[in-house]
């Protein structure tokens, strides 16, 4: 049975974590979460980053964000990678498979999966 | 949308952009009926703005010049037999009371009845999304009531973000066995 006083514990774990955090460089995940975006199965591909993130204890130097409509619907779900030398990797028709290889590959290993970016795309 | 729970997200979604500081997601399952309710403490929308949100070809944005969302919504109801209406009071009409309510309702037993599907991954996509939202979720069937809210974890939680991934893991958990 969850109770909220485990939250208590959590919470004394976690504030040591979320103060050595702040003001890290980071790498950015951005996920399209507009109508298209939700439509073409944006909701697993958010919640596979957030998972995947979490599990190769990259959390402290990743954040998964969401956004609108970029303005490019055939292409949902629609992934923007920034990485902290200010480039921009726009990933494209994103599935929960596809995560784990942008997480090993591109996160971890700072090599772009370029058969699934926008450049590649028919 | 293949499931009403992408409908919810999406909708919700709207009452984030609307600069809500409190969402509840109300569901209620009775007999062959199924309703949605979305309310919000955003900044609502004027009478002419509300009486046109279903027309696909009108919306705020300057983006592109469709808005799916309600449509999708409305079909999926109108679809079953069933129905959605929206209230919405805009803040410059009231300052102090003003919102959106966008109310659905859903005949189960019909043909084309999309399934409720995977809700709780909603939930947890909109507090991982929007951390300082307050979302207040409830869902009512004849043998059962699953309730949450975000308030109510908020106070044990300080400072931290909702949207850490172990209290995210938390919510998730605490939710599922309310199901079970």
């Amino acid at each position: 049975m969850k109770t909220l006083a485990e939250l208590a514990a959590i919470k004394a774990k976690m504030q040591e974590k979320v103060a050595m955090r702040e003001g890290a460089a980071s790498t950015r995940i951005v996920v399209g979460m507009a109508t298209c975006g939700i439509a073409a199965g944006a909701r697993p591909v958010l919640n596979a980053f957030v998972e995947e993130i979490n599990k190769e204890g990259l959390f402290d130097k990743v954040t998964v964000t969401q956004t609108g409509c970029i303005g490019i619907c055939q292409f949902e779900p629609v992934v923007e990678v920034y990485t902290p030398d200010n480039e921009k990797v726009t990933y494209v028709k994103m599935t929960a498979e596809k995560v784990k290889r942008v997480v090993s590959e591109h996160i971890k290993g700072g090599n772009i999966v370029s058969e699934y970016t926008i450049g590649n795309a028919k | 949308m293949k499931e009403l729970s992408l409908n919810i997200l999406d909708i919700a979604m709207n009452s984030v952009k609307a600069g809500a500081k409190n969402i509840t997601i109300s569901i209620t399952e009775s007999g062959d009926v199924l309703s949605i309710a979305i309310t919000d403490d955003g900044c609502g929308m004027t009478k002419e703005q509300t009486d046109k949100l279903s027309d696909p070809f009108f919306t705020t944005r300057s983006t592109r010049k469709v808005g799916l969302g309600i449509p999708f919504f409305k079909l999926a109801a109108e679809q079953t037999g069933g129905k959605l209406e929206i209230k919405s009071i805009s803040s410059e009409d009231n300052q102090n009371n003003h919102g959106t309510t966008v109310f659905a309702f859903f005949y189960k037993n019909h043909i084309d009845f999309t399934p409720l599907g995977d809700i709780l991954s909603t939930v947890i996509t909109l507090i991982q999304g929007s951390p300082d939202i307050d979302f207040h979720f409830m869902h009512i069937t004849d043998d059962r009531n699953v309730c949450f809210s975000t308030k109510e974890i908020r106070e044990q939680l300080g400072v931290i973000p909702l949207n850490e991934p172990e209290i995210l893991n938390w919510i998730s958990d605490y939710i599922k066995e309310q199901y079970e």
